[in-house]
């Protein structure tokens, strides 16, 4: 008994050890969004088009919605957004996936010559330069995309840009099972 | 020496401004009705934590989502939230992990009572160990028999040795 006691301080040292090396090898950054499952929260703010049309969140519902957050002064939505327009023009997503965009913090003229610029992937893109939808919606920073099924449920969260590979792991299974839900009436 | 002392001067006040450069904090101007409110926002925006960069609060933070979010705590504040409405808002948003001060709950109950934990266990550890010393001073204790035993070996050794006289004096006593 007493020989056993003996070693307690050193299984404690490896059991620290190992809780602390783990420790290392996580994202602190990687965080789960405390939004998946609960409905989109309302707002009420013009588009980046046009200053006088006012959009909501009835707006945005009733087909599966992909919601990216961007601004120009986010190096890593430049580096997605060829990514975004293929997504748009995708035969098979087109009549399934609406892509709309948040404006995110950012001004209104920069951010619209920068969709002249590199084409507009988005149906229309809200214009949040007070960055309070993005608080609503729990954003830390652009790009983020959120994946909101038709009864406007929030589904998924995911920060950081979008490519080939991100889409095919992180996405594709969740829209092809938001697909069938919704054929199905779910 | 004059030389030195003008370089402890300049070292002084160097620190000084260095010191309070770092301060510097975010420049955003909110008007506040009353001084209540100021002092709720100024302890709600410390008491929050910037999600982008993990180590400040919303006070400290120039972050794009740190400057957002208390736009929207001033907004919330000037809207008549009350201090836990407003923090529940917030972890709905974030998670928990907006909070400096994680609340109590099923999986921080290792933050908040762990210290104390391992403090009491130190202490039972340090009691066994003290109590297991004064038992070995009794088992140390001789008895009758080996009593007997001792006085009879000093008795003998008397004779060649005169210290076992005190010795054996001292045996007898016990």
């Amino acid at each position: 008994m007493n020989k056993i006691i003996r070693f307690f301080p050193l299984v404690l040292v490896f059991a620290l050890v190992f809780v602390l090396y783990r420790g290392l090898s996580l994202n602190p950054q990687d965080m789960p969004s405390a939004l998946v499952g609960k409905a989109m929260p309302d707002f009420s703010l013009s588009t980046l088009g046009d200053s006088n049309k006012v959009v909501t969140k009835a707006d945005l519902l009733g087909d599966i919605v992909l919601l990216n957050v961007w601004a120009t002064w986010c190096p890593t939505c430049k580096y997605e957004h060829p990514y975004l327009l293929e997504l748009a023009t995708d035969p098979q997503l087109k009549d399934q996936v609406t892509l709309y965009g948040i404006n995110y913090k950012d001004e209104r003229l920069p951010a619209q010559q920068w969709l002249t610029h590199y084409k507009d992937p988005y149906q229309f893109s809200i214009f949040d330069d007070e960055g309070l939808l993005g608080v609503k919606l729990g954003v830390f920073g652009a790009p983020e995309t959120f994946v909101i099924d038709h009864h406007g449920i929030i589904r998924k969260r995911f920060a950081g840009a979008i490519d080939v590979r991100v889409w095919r792991k992180e996405f594709e299974p969740l829209i092809k099972q938001l697909i069938i839900e919704k054929q199905q009436g779910k | 020496m004059p030389n030195k002392v003008l370089f402890i001067f300049v070292m002084i006040f160097t620190t000084f401004f260095a010191v309070n450069m770092t301060q510097a904090s975010p420049v955003e101007t909110f008007e506040f009705q009353d001084d209540v409110t100021k002092v709720r926002f100024q302890a709600l925006s410390k008491e929050l934590r910037c999600p982008k960069c993990q180590n400040q609060n919303l006070a400290d933070s120039n972050s794009t989502v740190a400057s957002a979010l208390r736009l929207d705590l001033y907004n919330l504040l000037i809207q008549g939230k009350a201090d836990t409405e407003i923090i529940d808002l917030m972890v709905g948003r974030y998670g928990e992990f907006v909070l400096y001060r994680p609340r109590v709950s099923s999986i921080t109950y290792i933050l908040w009572f762990g210290p104390a934990l391992l403090i009491l266990i130190g202490v039972i550890v340090v009691i066994v160990i003290l109590r297991k010393k004064s038992i070995t001073n009794e088992v140390l204790a001789l008895n009758a028999e080996q009593k007997t035993k001792l006085k009879q070996l000093l008795a003998d050794d008397i004779a060649v040795n005169s210290t076992s006289k005190s010795a054996l004096e001292q045996v007898d006593k016990e």
